[in-house]
């Protein structure tokens, strides 16, 4: 193997007394995709921002070690050498491709900029390169896109401007920081597909960092394990999968849902022994309607948002329906719809039989009392000024179940029953992780003895390994508790592991719903194959099946029809 | 007046730490030990002042600064110094009571807006809007055409005019944590009106007012003075800062110290509130301190 390209050896990065990367070394080779892998609080960010000077100067110090890159130690760099570096030999994309365009400038003159700066072109071969650029990473009518600003384009749109603007100056290194994770799923797959092309084409190494398992088996060669910011291991990728060294990367590994794997299963895994069935229905809606009315102008309401179009569905006790969707399906407007959170156009929602539409406030208030939610960032939904016991105590007050004495009991039991410590009771939510957090939230909602919970994405902000733990406590609690769970999510592997039947939604429609099994096993919509399709399989030596180009102007999104017992699919 | 627009501060800091990370920050230090000692004076007039602030006649009209009058006498002969050090009384005063009107007015307001949303919303926010529209010290001046002249007329006054302020700060607040899912978990599960907006709403906007709320007793301590200087505020014979300076306008070229001094109290007190104010900020604002 030639020499490498870069080759970082004992990088430690302190902030304050916090070592957040501490003796890192690896060594990046030309053409090939080093994957810095790794949960939060890893350091692997925090290592590839310290290459290219983008720490926040006061708070972080580089405590020590050396990143040579083309005979020149990028730690040591003055602030002017490392411009020359940066953008120019080693490019950056980032997570968010929003916040990382500048809002008020055209794209045409962000792309541009760059090349006049590094390469010194004139505007008019600027602005040939750049066309070019956008043609390469396939976006459509490239001379519109030039004039068009930021927020006109979508997400992925976005990322594909990002990867144009960073590929334009042909860089040695292409430094990409959870480049898909905002992304959908099945526009994921496609930047993912692009960056590939780019770098077959330029030869260029990827840096690529990442929590997603599925996206380091689809894109590495070469895998760097980080845990508390210290390497744990490295290796080609297919060893690190198949037979990893690490304990910690054995755990990373298990803890990852794989889709397919309870494929010959009708329902979710058993906890306890006898788990409660699926028994009578909870939930009933159908022909649930909301359009999001535009903004008034001066002429009038200009036209609205359709977000939800004619979604019915029901959910028994002790069973699991999944709301599965890309951003913008619908699915948590049909979740919060369902707990009168939003009120809808049309529609009929009936909880063990009593409409609740019908509800006045003050009934609706009582009625609160057997559905409760579960949401997708536990701090947020953690009031931070009230201690967690009065906030978990707080549902029981209000419906009068409980006080004094008997209420601090009953918080106790339910911290217990989460897996935490009642003397956690005094403490504020900012002073706990994310996954007890989550416990808490779990705790809250639990606290009134609801028999409906609506989870939207309820482990989406989590580390895969608390992610586990908390999927695990849910069922349990379903199992032995008999609740019925609308869990709304986007991720299909973890679907797969906690839905008993799944509703696929586009556009504010459901397109399929069924059996878990029968969905995600043999979809009969073309947007579920596509969906199921373009999820990125924690395993190296599978190969991602060609992506199904997607008309989707043409997909069918009308009324649903029986195709099997209990399975509609739209037609 | 700088208004921060965002609220302030994601997690409770515990009191204890709070002081010191106030004595800490260099402004914040230097705020608290001006606002300390303007209490203390004020608390202890009687003690610090040498001699009576209504007498007349304490010693030679006029006189410049001496040992004996530290900062002269007025045109009637009374010590300025001891005027100035019963004089913050009256400051402190106006600060606190034409802070606590527009606060307490303000929250409630803003509160009730941006809770209740729609049409309530819209009819108390444009209001809000249109006594905005007008300078602070207009309306104080229309409400003290109708309340007549004086002192707790021109705190009362000031008052008034900055609710607006506060309704406005305090509403953009509550949008912010409205939307916020620790909000909708609290709807959730079943929350009375007065729940949400008192226990839930109500903690996560006080930090930003107290930071607000600090830098306006500066506001409000100018306006006093202002009116006051007009003849609208504090009557003769009460030492009030801006009421003297108005007294001494004529002889500023004969007694300057008549003038230097109420002047230097007044700027010492606004920048004191002023550093105070930035310096709670600091410490409620996690995000301030990073930088």
């Amino acid at each position: 193997m030639s020499a490498p390209l870069l080759q970082v050896r004992d990088l430690s990065v302190a902030f304050g007394p916090v070592r957040a990367v501490d003796g890192l070394s690896y060594d990046l080779h030309a053409g090939e995709t080093l994957a810095i892998v790794g949960e939060s609080g890893s350091g692997k960010s925090v290592s590839s921002m310290a290459l290219l000077g983008l720490l926040p100067p006061r708070s972080a110090r580089i405590e020590g070690g050396t990143a040579v890159f083309d005979g020149q130690d990028l730690l040591r760099l003055s602030d002017r050498d490392l411009r020359r570096v940066r953008g120019n030999r080693i490019a950056m994309i980032f997570q968010e491709p929003m916040t990382s365009l500048t809002p008020v400038l055209r794209i045409g003159q962000q792309l541009t900029e760059a090349l006049v700066e590094h390469r010194g072109l004139s505007q008019a071969a600027a602005r040939d390169k750049a066309l070019e650029m956008l043609r390469l990473v396939d976006l459509s009518d490239p001379p519109r896109r030039m004039r068009q600003f930021p927020h006109e384009l979508s997400g992925g749109m976005r990322q594909r401007v990002m990867i144009a603007m960073a590929m334009a100056l042909e860089p040695d290194i292409l430094i990409a920081d959870e480049p898909t994770t905002a992304l959908d799923v099945t526009v994921q797959a496609e930047i993912l597909g692009l960056m590939r092309d780019m770098q077959a084409r330029f030869g260029t190494a990827i840096l690529l960092i990442t929590h997603d398992m599925g996206v380091v088996a689809e894109m590495a060669d070469r895998v760097v394990v980080m845990h508390r910011g210290r390497k744990v291991e490295e290796g080609p990728v297919r060893a690190i999968f198949g037979s990893p060294r690490a304990d910690y990367t054995a755990a990373l590994l298990a803890a990852v849902p794989r889709l397919g794997a309870r494929s010959a299963e009708d329902g979710p895994r058993p906890i306890i022994d006898q788990p409660a069935l699926p028994g009578a229905v909870v939930l009933h809606a159908e022909g649930m309607s909301k359009v999001f009315a535009g903004r008034g102008g001066i002429f009038g309401q200009s036209g609205g948002t359709v977000a939800m179009h004619d979604v019915g569905f029901s959910v028994r006790a002790g069973e699991t329906l999944a709301l599965v969707g890309e951003s913008g399906s619908g699915k948590s407007t049909s979740g919060r719809a369902v707990l009168r959170l939003l009120e809808v156009d049309e529609g009929r929602i009936e909880l063990e039989g009593d409409d609740m539409r019908a509800l006045s406030t003050r009934s609706l208030r009582k009625a609160r009392r057997s559905m409760q939610m579960v949401f997708q960032d536990p701090f947020a939904a953690l009031n931070p000024r009230i201690s967690i016991g009065r906030l978990i105590a707080e549902p029981m007050l209000i419906h009068g179940i409980a006080r004094g004495s008997e209420l601090e009991d009953r918080v106790a039991a339910l911290l217990r029953r989460v897996g935490l410590e009642p003397v956690h009771m005094k403490r504020f939510a900012h002073e706990f992780s994310g996954g007890q957090r989550q416990r808490i939230c779990i705790a809250r909602a639990l606290s009134v003895g609801p028999k409906l919970i609506v989870a939207d994405e309820p482990t989406s902000a989590l580390d895969v390994s608390v992610q586990a733990q908390v999927l695990e406590l849910m069922l349990e609690l379903q199992q032995s508790m008999g609740l019925a769970y609308l869990f709304i999510s986007h991720d299909m592997a973890v679907v797969e592991e906690m839905a008993h039947r799944v509703a696929v939604m586009r556009q504010g429609r459901i397109v399929e719903m069924g059996p878990r099994r029968a969905v995600l096993g043999a979809p009969r919509h073309p947007y579920t194959a596509a969906l199921l399709a373009a999820v990125p399989k924690p395993d190296p030596t599978a190969q991602r099946p060609k992506l199904p180009r997607l008309d989707l102007k043409d997909l069918p999104m009308g009324p649903l029809a029986q195709t099997a017992p209990d399975h509609w699919v739209a037609q | 007046m700088s208004a921060p627009a965002e609220p302030v501060a994601a997690a409770p800091v515990a009191p204890r730490r709070a002081i010191w990370a106030l004595l800490r920050s260099p402004s914040g230090a230097v705020g608290l030990a001006i606002v300390l000692l303007l209490v203390v004076v004020a608390l202890l007039a009687p003690v610090i002042a040498p001699y009576d602030p209504y007498r007349m006649a304490s010693g030679p009209r006029l006189a410049p600064p001496s040992w004996d009058h530290w900062m002269g006498t007025d045109q009637l002969g009374r010590d300025v110094f001891s005027r100035i050090v019963h004089g913050a009384r009256l400051t402190l005063m106006i600060g606190t009571i034409a802070v606590g009107i527009s606060l307490t007015a303000g929250l409630l307001l803003g509160l009730v807006a941006g809770y209740a949303g729609g049409w309530p919303e819209r009819i108390l926010m444009r209001l809000v809007d249109v006594v905005f529209s007008f300078t602070e010290i207009v309306i104080a001046l229309a409400c003290l055409a109708i309340l007549g002249v004086g002192l707790i007329n021109a705190m009362i006054a000031i008052g008034i005019a900055s609710i607006p302020f506060y309704a406005r700060i305090t509403h953009s607040v509550v949008l912010v944590e409205k939307n916020k899912p620790y909000f909708e978990a609290a709807v959730a599960a079943g929350a009375s009106h007065l729940r949400l907006i008192f226990l839930h709403l109500l903690p996560n906007v006080i930090p930003t007012l107290i930071v607000v709320g600090t830098l306006g007793v500066s506001t409000a301590v100018l306006a006093a003075a202002g009116l006051s200087f007009l003849g609208l505020g504090a009557q003769p014979p009460q030492p009030e800062w801006g009421f003297m300076l108005s007294s001494s306008r004529d002889l500023i070229s004969g007694a300057p110290w008549m003038m230097i001094f109420p002047g230097l109290a007044i700027a010492i007190t606004v920048l004191g509130f002023n550093l105070l104010g930035d310096g709670v900020r600091e410490v409620l604002d996690p995000r301030q301190r990073a930088r």
